[in-house]
């Protein structure tokens, strides 16, 4: 053993974290919706990836087999512990950043949660199945912003356009493929994250044609959050987010 | 400068027991398909409804309240119209 890595820890760890930091991203939008009804949409969603993150995070902690439950995971690992895709931890910015960083993950989540339906590992396949019907809704909401900001006023073209060029490099990340990928390939129980791209490629086509977008010219693709490095900004979020549960170990309420 | 709202829309859920839809509020949207995933999230997050309706309000035409005594106060002496004077059997639900 030794060296050997515990490769079905590490990729629920980046399938928990992706949800998780998402999911705490959008809940910043609480009470922030450019309407009410956005709101709720936004933290809606939000819920949903935090649910996610809890059944990812609590099979980590199982795969762990280190006694970490889902909140030991969740908010007592520091920055570099923390598995999650650079894209999902990019700040809020504007609404319009916002739906293209949500688009980008949709179009991702929706190819992965269905290769991973027919994961070998029951457990896996059941999370996914539940998390399918999410992301599908996930896809429609954002995909259905995309079209109507692309192609809406010139301001919120170009506002949106420039969202895309800024955060499509981040979209490395979901593709990254490494020993842990390779692994949970070979063995059945995980996806291969470079056969998602065909689709995900597929979907921002079709997307950018319709809402009158372009997609940037090919940019190096930013990676390393597999890795545990990240940008300044997850410092910040963790810091807002793990403070109380570091202050008050195990309270309840 | 007033701040342009997108159009108001009522909205309609049927539950899940429930034989038709009722309405439980209304909401703005740009436009059709935003209502009716802005009534999703708004009226079926506690697992409300099995199926929406969004109507534009603009589009429902109502009684006006001048008109009430005219409309409705006739129907109060009409005792007879209700189903009572006979028994139903058990087997008819829903009268």
């Amino acid at each position: 053993m030794g060296a050997t890595m515990n490769a079905r820890f590490e990729y629920l760890l980046r399938l928990g974290d992706d949800a998780l930091i998402l999911g705490q991203m959008l809940g910043l939008w609480t009470g922030h919706g450019p309407v009410l009804e956005e709101d709720i949409a936004l933290t809606n969603i939000g819920l949903d990836q935090i649910g996610q993150a809890r059944a990812w995070l609590t099979l980590a902690g199982k795969a762990e087999d280190a006694g970490r439950d889902e909140d030991k995971l969740a908010f007592f690992r520091d920055q570099a512990d923390f598995r999650n895709a650079q894209l999902c931890e990019r700040p809020n910015g504007h609404f319009g950043d916002t739906i293209v960083r949500q688009f980008l993950f949709d179009a991702y989540a929706v190819p992965l949660h269905a290769a991973l339906s027919s994961s070998s590992d029951p457990e896996i396949a059941a999370i996914a199945r539940k998390s399918a019907k999410e992301s599908a809704y996930h896809l429609r909401h954002s995909r259905a912003w995309m079209l109507r900001l692309g192609d809406g006023t010139e301001e919120s073209h170009d506002k949106v356009q420039q969202s895309l060029n800024d955060l499509l490099p981040y979209a490395g990340d979901l593709f990254y493929a490494d020993a842990v990928t390779a692994q949970a390939t070979a063995e059945g129980w995980g996806a291969d994250p470079t056969a998602l791209r065909a689709p995900w490629t597929t979907e921002l086509d079709s997307t950018l044609a319709a809402a009158g977008l372009e997609r940037p010219p090919a940019v190096p693709e930013q990676t390393g959050g597999r890795e545990g490095r990240h940008t300044e900004q997850l410092s910040f979020l963790l810091a807002e987010m793990q403070v109380l549960p570091r202050t008050y170990p195990d309270a309840q309420w | 400068m007033e701040k342009q709202q997108w159009p108001l829309w009522e909205i309609f859920i049927r539950s899940r027991q429930g034989l038709s839809h009722r309405h439980v509020g209304s909401l703005h949207a740009a436009d059709a398909e935003m209502a009716i995933e802005n009534a999703r999230d708004v009226y079926t997050r506690r697992q409300e409804g099995v199926s929406i309706w969004a109507v534009p309000a603009s589009e429902i035409t109502a009684s006006s309240p001048d008109e009430k005594d005219v409309m409705f106060d006739p129907a109060d002496d009409k005792v007879y119209r209700h189903p009572t004077f006979y028994d139903l059997p058990d087997e008819v639900k829903n009268m």
